[in-house]
């Protein structure tokens, strides 16, 4: 492989890394502050990508023209972000919340069945086989330097990185910033209380606006969906999160960078078939020389489970 | 005589549910005709779940790790005893041996992926299983030579093949009659109980809730937690091994390796959390409910509901497969929310819960 490939390569890997990123943030923020791996994460994500495929093909003489295909593409990612914001929120109301003090177990299995439950919707909603989200100037692509760079791909970046930014200032700057940041230190007691609550509550619709977002982004790149997307995506972008230090925000992103790199390098190395095992490989081998991931404090809430 | 056995038998069933549960499982195919059909294969191939399901009850329940991919090591076992008897391939070694060669690989897997996974805590566990299960998948699918791709290895030869008793050929009688096969995992699964009950109730087993509850207090007292742990990982792995011996034996082939996959996996931890943690009874109790409901239920029920519906309104309307996952999604929630212990805990769980409550 020579070096321009090689940098075409890493294009792609960056640009699935940051959606990538967007998920992991997801899976991160919900286990830092109730302490639970979320894991109809990815199938929200995937309802968010079928409600986006239905925004789009709606709009869809906007698209071929790249102003309004861009202006198309914003409107989708925050309908779509709002859409799996409240989902999230409500699979939280509904299902998470009642099981604050119950042991440990019982919430992620009702993770389980929320996320068979969305996926089943996926499918009914969207059908079995792939769909091609619709084109937005696809077939753009501009040279520098002997890389192509596919239009769509800066596309990706264009949506995916304000969200990551805007998520860095509400972190770091504001009170609500600190306050979530702080929760991860609270006790199971404390997490019923109102404050907590809604802590709790935000936490989640930011995370689903990730997801959301992730969602556009991931069609996009991918130019095609399917039910079972969010249960790939959620795959990786668990990885990602966990090799960034799961509860650490830039560990997620960071961590999402990797794997999209990873999963880039060897797609083009060894073909796409061989690109889900070298990354979880290179997981367990990463995890059993550092146990607590890129940015994780040695010592993760939740203890044994 | 008949009513002192009869009083001595209500007698042992009161202490030991499995009595009753085995004696009317074992009677069963003898008053329904049904059983030497379908309906004793789909029975049978939620006996073999079961058997793996008490495997992972050995990790997640009696030791407290989380595993997110036995079906792996249900796939790994089915494909040793495929590689070591199909045609094929030039081993073809007897059923017995190539059973008891599997499970032993299988357990030394286990051990090879426990060894180093032993340094992470919780959810980093779970989530290097996750990811073991998942290259394992890859590496079926993508070895063809070895596995088969997505067609599978295969044709695998009934248990029995060759032997012939009075005149009966064994391994033609396997085929033939489902009956042979759910006989033979309904002896399984009634060993595999008596083992994990003996171990649960042995030095090891109280080790490992030890370790469970307070792996530091367990240290202090002279538990090495590390070959605790380890113990478990081996014993899941084998016990998995062992069922998907029996499942390949029974279809005859490995068939997809996507079976094998993380959403196997995820079924079967669900099965075992819904019955109740640490509990063998309710280990059987979710898988039959779960497993039951996707194996036998559905396609009886769309059976049923197309014949209704094509003499009412000749076509098909409806069909409740289509909604399989949503209702399975929709008990495990309920499920949780109204028994988050499971359906039939263990009076340990139990007790710590209503401590905790109060």
């Amino acid at each position: 492989m020579d070096v321009a490939s090689f940098l075409q390569q890493c294009g792609i890997g960056i640009t699935s890394g940051v959606f990538l990123g967007l998920m992991a943030v997801g899976y991160t923020l919900v286990y830092g502050t109730v302490g639970l791996i979320h894991f109809a994460h990815g199938d929200v994500v995937m309802l968010g990508g079928c409600l986006a495929l239905a925004i789009l093909s709606f709009l869809v003489p906007l698209p071929v023209v790249p102003l309004t295909g861009c202006l198309a593409v914003i409107l989708a990612a925050m309908c779509s972000g709002l859409f799996c914001g409240c989902l999230n929120v409500c699979i939280d109301r509904f299902v998470y919340r009642p099981l604050r003090d119950a042991p440990p177990l019982s919430p992620l299995v009702s993770a389980i069945g929320v996320s068979f439950v969305l996926m089943n919707v996926g499918l009914v909603w969207i059908g079995p086989t792939d769909r091609a989200f619709p084109k937005i100037f696809l077939d753009t692509t501009h040279s520098v330097g002997g890389i192509s760079i596919l239009m769509a791909d800066l596309l990706v970046l264009a949506i995916s990185v304000p969200p990551l930014l805007c998520l860095y200032v509400l972190l770091r700057q504001t009170r609500f910033g600190r306050s979530l940041r702080s929760i991860a230190a609270i006790t199971r007691a404390t997490a019923r209380s109102g404050e907590a609550g809604k802590l709790i509550g935000a936490t989640f619709f930011i995370s689903g606006f990730l997801g959301g977002v992730a969602s556009v982004a991931a069609g996009i790149h991918a130019t095609t969906i399917n039910y079972q997307m969010g249960h790939q995506m959620g795959l990786y972008a668990l990885t990602a999160a966990v090799l960034g230090g799961i509860g650490s925000v830039p560990g997620a992103i960071v961590g999402g960078l990797v794997v999209g790199l990873l999963r880039a390098i060897s797609v083009a190395v060894l073909g796409p078939r061989w690109a889900m095992a070298s990354v979880f490989l290179v997981l367990i081998v990463f995890l059993a020389f550092r146990p607590q991931g890129i940015y994780g404090k040695s010592k993760t809430r939740g203890g044994q489970h | 005589m008949y009513t002192g056995s009869l009083a001595c038998f209500l007698k042992c069933s009161k202490r030991n549910w499995e009595i009753p549960v085995f004696t009317v499982l074992a009677l069963a195919p003898l008053f329904g005709p049904a059983f030497a059909g379908g309906l004793g294969g789909q029975i049978t191939s939620v006996f073999i779940i079961c058997i793996a399901a008490l495997g992972l009850n050995v990790m997640v329940g009696f030791t407290g790790l989380l595993h997110l991919g036995i079906a792996s090591f249900f796939g790994l076992g089915g494909l040793f005893l495929a590689i070591l008897t199909v045609p094929m391939n030039p081993l073809e070694i007897g059923f017995l041996p190539a059973v008891l060669v599997s499970v032993g690989i299988t357990a030394a897997i286990g051990t090879l992926l426990g060894s180093p996974a032993l340094r992470l805590r919780g959810d980093y566990l779970a989530i290097v299983t996750l990811g073991f299960g998942e290259v394992v998948r890859v590496l079926f699918l993508n070895l063809e030579n070895v596995t088969g791709g997505t067609q599978g290895l295969g044709p695998v030869p009934p248990p029995g093949f060759g032997v012939f008793v009075t005149g009966i050929d064994l391994g033609r009688e396997f085929v033939v009659d489902s009956r042979w096969f759910y006989y033979l995992s309904l002896v399984i699964l009634f060993s595999v109980v008596l083992l994990v009950r003996i171990l649960e109730k042995s030095t090891l087993g109280r080790a490992w809730v030890a370790v469970r509850e307070e792996p530091l207090a367990a240290a202090t007292i002279g538990i090495s937690v590390a070959k605790v742990r380890l113990s478990a990982f081996t014993i899941a792995a084998a016990i998995a091994g062992l069922a998907g011996c029996l499942s390949v034996a029974s279809i005859g082939t490995t068939g997809d390796p996507n079976a094998f996959g993380f959403n196997r996996s995820v079924a079967i931890l669900c099965a075992v959390i819904i019955g109740g943690l640490g509990s063998i009874p309710g280990t059987l109790v979710g898988v039959t409910i779960l497993f039951g409901f996707d194996i036998v239920v559905i396609p009886w029920v769309d059976a049923w509901m197309q014949r209704l519906q094509s003499q009412v309104f000749e076509t098909n309307l409806f069909a409740l497969g289509s909604w399989r996952l949503a209702l399975v999604g929709i008990a495990l929630i309920v499920v949780m929310r109204f028994r988050p212990v499971g359906l039939v805990p263990s009076r340990r769980f139990a007790a710590e819960l209503q401590e905790s409550q109060q």
